[in-house]
């Protein structure tokens, strides 16, 4: 049962020393209600209040972080089941599977694939983040092998060590202090010996299990002990078993708090099919994995993967936005026909893929209005003749563009008197209220040209 | 604590929405449970992928697409058939686009003769797209409509701007009705609304949430399709309980990623591979929304989609 701030607060110490990052303790009480703050953050709790609110002051879904320094993921948290109701909060990760039994030259080019993940998608720098080596050769040295081989090709990379083998294990973490891999991991069979490793090495450690209810009795089994940092494996790999698995295991944690499932799950979507991989991971992505393994990672594939996983986990209450800018579309010349939107980057792209589609190079004026559409900017008193007018004057157009006409939407015809008395020397033309209707509008203008 | 299975119960359900006649007619919907979730609900009915063909050779496709319909494309009928006989397509959406005023203006009476040609070679359900021309729109699936009488099929999008004239047409033919609506959860109950009052049956109506690309606003979908589902089942709200179709394929086959070559864009990779998996993400990600009936372009596409859904059953 969820504590309400009230009830927490009683149990804090009442000073307001802000310690916690928070202006009040009722503040901080609310956040713990929310589940937005964990009590550590407090560093005068009683004990008392620790044991009391213990429960409560936990993410319904733990945090592990896999890996250290500047390339450590960290993953879970998550509150909800559905992205409207509040943002899903830590992006999954995303692992290429490397095979210890690959060629040292596939290891290599796997782990620099990796390492060169790297792509810039609406002005966020994103990637792949993990290497998930498996032991294939049930050789703990070749194992050792692998895994040393891929920290040396993507030391920025988190590690998943894909063994049962607890002797492959401990030949690995040779070569990782201080680098918290995921250990994957632990059966009924091995888990004693398993967690025993984890804790020494400071690794979190993946749970297998062949369905939830020997998952619970396993995940209880391990947590008894006091090792918490875990990471769930309830064997689905089918599309079917992984939307019903995944979603009893957020829907048990966020609604029933139901502690023996309050972890991160990892998924794997490796399949022979490129196509279906990039499926399987897709359903991860939207149903609540928060690690998904691949067998490759073609740029093609983690491109829209990496999309989605942004598109996804984008908070819903703020807009996306792109930089204020005068952005060049197409081959432009000075004389290039210019005009002018808001910075809501659905907005942007819309306009963007229209102008490209008319094959007329143009120039796109980006005017930043808190990430609003056009219509919203205009009624928001953010995209008015004064305001227009002053990030025309100020941009530098004039600099790149050498006629002085304006395209504005048609949303906002309005503007235009105004506009031409705010701009003067400059001529508006009202362009079309949708996107669709302008590679209409720009040929023909530049027929009449 | 042992594990308890956390099923959640519903009021409501999505209507079952049938299209076409004979052995190959196709239902939709009728779930009582959000999606593929049968450990607490049933799911009579899984996603169905129809076929995009155009009355017009798809010159304004990019290259990817257009490619996998070469020698079938130039003729809607040739087309369809191919779609219906080579691919296995459950059913065929034809989109009217030449009716557009800025394309070739095709004149109603010669976009029904389309509709009847393709009809009389098909036996798959037929669905019927104007151009996305509200005025024309209106004009053009009055005709088709009566074309098509008898056949059940599925005609669209009727929006706030047009749908008197395409309701009263498809309540005349005994046709099913797509309603369109502006990415908007309140838009699209309200059309409903505006649509039944009309003496249309709300459980003869498809919604279109307004589809998005997948990097080019999917999420706006995706939360839109998500909130109109839960106002259906957990709410037992029926003018939100139609099946969702999205037409993907002309959102998809028009974002950079679909067209850029990769000598341009080396960090985006193959250009083939990267256009079909663009349309066939974009379809799983809406799948896992709720989607019932997605209308895609490119076979390869269309085949891992299937795959995917032959794996959620």
């Amino acid at each position: 049962m969820a504590l309400s701030g009230v009830e927490i607060f009683k149990h804090l110490p009442k000073t307001n020393c802000k310690k916690c990052g928070f202006p009040t303790c009722l503040a901080f009480a609310m956040k713990l209600a929310a589940k937005q703050a964990s009590l550590d953050s407090c560093p005068d709790a009683s004990e008392e209040a620790k044991s009391f609110l213990g429960a409560a002051s936990e993410p319904p879904v733990r945090a592990i972080t896999i890996g250290a320094g500047a390339g450590a993921v960290k993953v879970g948290e998550e509150t909800v089941l559905f992205r409207h109701e509040k943002k899903f909060v830590n992006p999954c990760g995303m692992a290429l599977q490397v095979m210890d039994t690959d060629s040292d030259a596939d290891i290599d080019a796997k782990a620099s694939a990796v390492a060169t993940s790297e792509i810039d998608r609406v002005g966020q720098r994103l990637r792949i983040e993990l290497v998930s080596v498996k032991d294939a050769s049930g050789d703990p040295a070749r194992f050792a092998a692998a895994v040393k081989r891929v920290t040396e090709k993507a030391p920025d990379a988190g590690l998943i060590l894909d063994t049962r083998n607890t002797a492959a294990v401990e030949a690995a973490l040779a070569h990782l202090a201080g680098k918290k891999p995921l250990i994957y991991g632990a059966t009924a069979d091995n888990a004693d010996a398993m967690v025993g490793i984890a804790k020494a090495a400071g690794a979190s450690l993946g749970v297998i299990a062949d369905g939830l209810d020997a998952l619970t009795a396993l995940t209880e089994k391990i947590t008894a002990g006091g090792f918490k940092d875990l990471v769930l494996d309830p064997g689905a790999r089918k599309a079917k078993d992984m939307v019903e698995q995944y979603t009893m295991i957020r829907r048990s944690a966020t609604k029933k708090s139901f502690k023996p499932l309050g972890f991160p799950v990892i998924s794997f979507a490796v399949n022979a099919d490129p196509y279906m991989e990039q499926a399987l991971a897709s359903i991860g992505i939207a149903k609540y994995a928060s690690i998904i393994v691949l067998s490759d990672i073609a740029k093609w594939k983690s491109l829209a993967l990496i999309a989605l996983r942004q598109n996804i986990y984008t908070d819903p209450q703020v807009p996306m936005q792109v930089k204020q800018d005068l952005y060049k579309v197409g081959d432009v010349k000075a004389e290039s026909p210019l005009m002018i939107t808001t910075n809501f980057s659905l907005t942007y792209f819309i306009v963007l893929g229209e102008v490209e589609n008319s094959k007329v190079p143009s120039w796109l004026a980006v005017m930043d209005v808190e990430g609003l559409s056009v219509l919203t900017a205009w009624a928001a008193g953010k995209f008015t003749a004064a305001k227009i007018a002053q990030f025309i004057t100020e941009s530098g157009i004039d600099q790149s563009v050498s006629h002085k006409e304006l395209i504005i939407p048609g949303y906002v015809a309005i503007l235009s008197g105004a506009l031409e008395e705010k701009l003067p020397g400059w001529k508006i033309t009202v362009g079309p209220r949708e996107a669709n209707a302008l590679p209409a509008f720009l040929k023909n203008k530049a027929a009449a040209a | 604590m042992a594990f308890v299975v956390p099923k959640d119960t519903y009021n409501g359900k999505v209507f079952e929405v049938e299209i076409g006649t004979g052995d190959k007619a196709v239902k939709i919907g009728g779930e009582n449970t959000l999606p593929f979730l049968t450990f607490e609900g049933a799911v009579p009915n899984m996603p169905v992928i129809a076929h995009e063909v155009q009355d017009v050779a798809p010159e304004d496709w990019p290259e990817t697409v257009q490619a996998a319909y070469k020698g079938v494309s130039g003729d809607p009928v040739t087309w369809a058939k191919h779609c219906q006989d080579n691919l296995g397509a459950q059913a065929i959406a034809l989109r009217l686009y030449s009716t557009h005023p800025d394309r070739q203006d095709t004149s109603p009476e010669a976009a029904a003769k389309t509709v009847s040609d393709v009809l009389a070679a098909i036996s798959v359900p037929l669905i019927i797209l104007g151009s996305n021309h509200a005025e024309k729109d209106a004009q053009v699936l009055r005709a088709a409509c009566e074309a098509a009488k008898g056949r059940n099929c599925l005609i669209g999008k009727a929006q706030e701007a047009n749908y008197k004239t395409i309701v009263a047409a498809a309540m005349a033919a005994g046709h099913k009705l797509i309603a369109m609506s502006d990415l908007d959860v309140n838009l699209a109950k309200q059309l409903n609304i505006l649509i039944t009052q009309m003496g249309y049956e709300k459980e003869k109506i498809v919604t279109d949430p307004m589809s998005s690309a997948l990097g080019y606003g999917i999420e706006y979908t995706y939360s839109v399709m998500e909130r109109i589902r839960s106002a259906a089942l957990m709410q037992n709200d029926g003018t939100m309980a139609p099946p969702m179709l999205n037409d993907i394929g002309m959102y998809v086959w028009k974002v950079k990623e679909t067209m850029a070559s990769e000598s341009d864009l080396p960090d985006w990779g193959a250009l083939e591979e990267r256009a079909i998996g663009w349309e066939s993400t974009t379809a799983v990600g809406l799948i896992m929304a709720g989607s019932n009936l997605l209308i895609m372009r490119h076979p390869k596409a269309i085949e891992t989609a299937k795959k995917v859904i032959a794996e959620l059953a």
